[in-house]
């Protein structure tokens, strides 16, 4: 049976199509990949209602009542106690550096005051510098006490169970106490917009002069894939300074985010941010073929740094394995660097370990794109 | 150093498990103008491409300007002038911007001064300002030759430099390699137009990945054993058919307005021509052209084994 003409013309494209998709590996490989890493992220690794979050605890009382207390935060989810601390300034620099997201501190006496009925204080000083990450652990924080201490205060303490708590729970919540979303979301814009706009011009740096040709007559031509790259990437770090200079000055005048670190250090910490995703992108145009997979491949990377850097969901609060593959993210390293020095005047010390990794980052990069970048048209 | 430029032996290039090149040798003294002929397919890039360094040879050794092709690809690209087959220099950017930038990864000193004679000998001064991708096919292949040369490189090659251009700009462009090759250029074109082949001082011949023959126009036309007759006349249209399936007819082919018949075998080509021979058809022995010599060559070495564009 013959089919008529216009689906016959349908079909004859319709054959063309697929078997041009089905050639293409990336596009293809992108039609199935992106749907199962969404799936995957947004079905187990976010998480709007982070508990575990990193606690430290300074306490000077150890009574069963403390234990007891102590114990309730625990059970909650929301603290997950991973170390104690005696000195109050160390507990300062763990906040700074993002290393816990809570200390909890009992002072001295404080079972003493309970029972004489003096509402003694537990004081909870947080990281709010991300309110989104905070906030539900904060709330709950009064009840996780009362609960634990209903068993507690019965029979010879029943007294202290009457209706106001007998103890006052003090909250600072440091960095941003006026947990103002924008405080978190618009230093970290910075970052985003950096990844995904210099990723992807550089992604189409080489895949652009393959697609049209020119590829040959550059490799005809001495000069050497390092000189290539470095040629390649250089307008776009000028690029880079002018997005940041933008945003930087949108934060100050337009959404007044406070800048109460050492622009110098962030000035560090963008440089090398710019340099690793310039680098990555410079790598995605040795692997694409085309400048549309380069383009894919740079969605493909953006996706997780949104998610998974700890730009749009707290980082503390996503499940293990989620926290491993945020952390070889450039964005989350960067985030801790414009976040820190910006909210929680973080100096250079305080930030060496996101620095590092974003150092370590870039080299691996400049790395794979010269083992990848071709001498030859081979 | 070596007397030749070009000095390779016994190269060999695969893709995969296709061999695009299959031991081919050369031995081209400096200063000459030699023309690489053969099918589609035959490996004629493919060669050229090993010889300036942009493809590894699997196997196979040799130098060109007396550098190793293997190890010393930098100094060779310095010294070489590449032209691709197809036009790639930047359409994006205008023709005194793609000179320029030529122009600065050669380092070239006074590059302004240099850009400007060459865009005046080109006479594109008028338009220098234009993107490269606006002009046509003619313009752009005299851009890419001039860009090609302007560091003046003691090796040329060209890639079917004048492919898709019309007769008058193929002639100017060859009195543009002439003029090249009396300063003291080597030139090493790969075409398929006969008059082009017919300009060259030699003539290497490839086919299949392997040089069927080499040498002058003169001596390949006679190494082929042909004998030609050429016939004229309104009757001759219909005779192909019937002449290409005679025994002793290599080829039949319009050149023209004439028809000729090759073959090898004097007595069966004067026999097949008898069994045609009408009033209105005017037969008389021609010395065979290099064209018929390469459509025999052709015949001979089988069809076209193409892997790569």
């Amino acid at each position: 049976m013959r089919l008529p003409a216009p689906l016959a013309r349908i079909w004859a494209i319709f054959m063309k199509e697929l078997t041009q998709v089905r050639r293409d590996r990336i596009t293809f490989g992108m039609m199935f990949g992106i749907p199962i890493m969404q799936l995957l992220l947004f079905g187990f690794a976010i998480n709007t209602n982070p508990k575990n979050l990193p606690t430290a605890v300074h306490v000077e009382d150890n009574s069963p009542i403390v234990r007891t207390i102590l114990q309730g935060f625990e059970t909650s989810e929301y603290y997950d106690f991973v170390l104690k601390t005696s000195d109050p300034r160390e507990s300062a620099a763990l906040l700074m550096r993002g290393d816990v997201a809570f200390v909890i501190s009992i002072p001295a006496g404080f079972t003493k005051r309970l029972v004489r009925g003096e509402h003694p204080q537990i004081l909870i000083e947080a990281d709010a510098s991300d309110p989104a990450a905070s906030s539900n652990a904060i709330a709950h924080a009064n009840m996780i006490v009362s609960r634990a201490l209903r068993h507690e205060l019965k029979g010879a303490l029943g007294y202290l169970s009457a209706d106001a708590p007998p103890y006052e729970i003090v909250v600072h919540p440091a960095y941003n106490p006026e947990g103002i979303t924008q405080y978190n979301i618009v230093p970290g814009l910075l970052g985003v917009i950096l990844t995904l706009t210099l990723v992807m011009i550089t992604g189409m740096a080489m895949t652009r002069e393959a697609e049209q040709g020119t590829l040959e007559n550059l490799l005809a031509m001495p000069v050497c894939p390092l000189e290539v790259m470095f040629g390649k990437i250089l307008p776009y770090v000028g690029i880079g300074a002018v997005q940041t200079i933008v945003i930087l000055a949108a934060a100050k005048y337009m959404f007044h985010i406070p800048f109460v670190g050492e622009l110098w250090v962030l000035i560090v910490g963008v440089t090398i941010f710019v340099l690793a995703n310039l680098s990555l992108g410079f790598t995605f145009s040795t692997i694409a073929k085309t400048q549309m997979q380069a383009m894919q491949l740079t969605f493909f990377f953006f996706l997780p740094s949104l998610l998974l850097s700890g730009f749009m969901f707290p980082f503390k609060g996503m499940p293990h394995w989620a926290q491993i593959i945020g952390e070889c993210l450039p964005l989350t390293h960067f985030l801790r660097i414009v976040r820190g020095v910006m909210l929680k005047g973080a100096g250079f010390m305080d930030l060496a370990a996101p620095l590092r990794a974003l150092s370590l980052f870039t080299l691996l990069a400049v790395v794979v794109a010269m083992l990848r970048y071709k001498r030859t048209l081979d | 150093m070596s007397d030749f430029a070009i000095d390779v032996r016994n190269l060999v290039k695969r893709f995969g498990k296709k061999t695009a090149v299959d031991g081919v040798s050369i031995q081209m003294p400096r200063g000459a103008v030699w023309g690489f002929l053969g099918p589609n397919g035959s490996g004629k890039t493919t060669t050229i491409r090993m010889i300036c360094g942009l493809l590894k040879a699997n196997e196979g050794e040799g130098t060109c300007l007396g550098f190793d092709i293997a190890k010393e690809a930098d100094k060779i690209k310095a010294n070489t002038g590449y032209m691709t087959q197809k036009f790639s220099f930047w359409g994006d950017l205008t023709i005194r911007e793609n000179l320029e930038f030529v122009g600065r990864l050669y380092r070239m000193p006074n590059l302004k001064q240099v850009v400007n004679e060459t865009l005046d000998t080109l006479g594109l001064t008028d338009r220098q300002h234009q993107l490269a991708q606006a002009l046509s096919g003619g313009w752009k292949q005299r851009l890419a030759l001039a860009a090609v040369t302007m560091h003046d490189p003691k090796l040329l090659l060209l890639d079917e430099p004048t492919a898709g251009v019309d007769p008058q700009a193929r002639r100017e462009f060859w009195d543009q390699i002439h003029r090249l090759s009396s300063a003291g250029m080597t030139v090493l074109v790969s075409t398929h137009y006969m008059d082009e082949a017919e300009r060259c001082d030699h003539i290497v011949y490839l086919a299949n990945g392997k040089i069927l023959t080499q040498g002058l126009v003169k001596d390949i036309i006679d190494d082929s054993g042909l004998i030609t007759f050429r016939a004229e006349g309104e009757g001759i249209r219909r005779l192909l058919n019937m002449l290409s399936d005679m025994p002793g007819v290599e080829h039949a082919s319009y050149f023209g307005s004439a028809l000729h018949v090759s073959g090898t075998d004097r007595a069966l080509i004067e026999a097949a021509i008898q069994t045609v021979k009408s009033e209105n058809a005017v037969w008389e022995e021609v010395r065979p052209t290099l064209e018929d010599a390469f459509i025999a060559l052709m015949a001979r070495a089988g069809s076209d084994r193409r892997i790569h564009a």
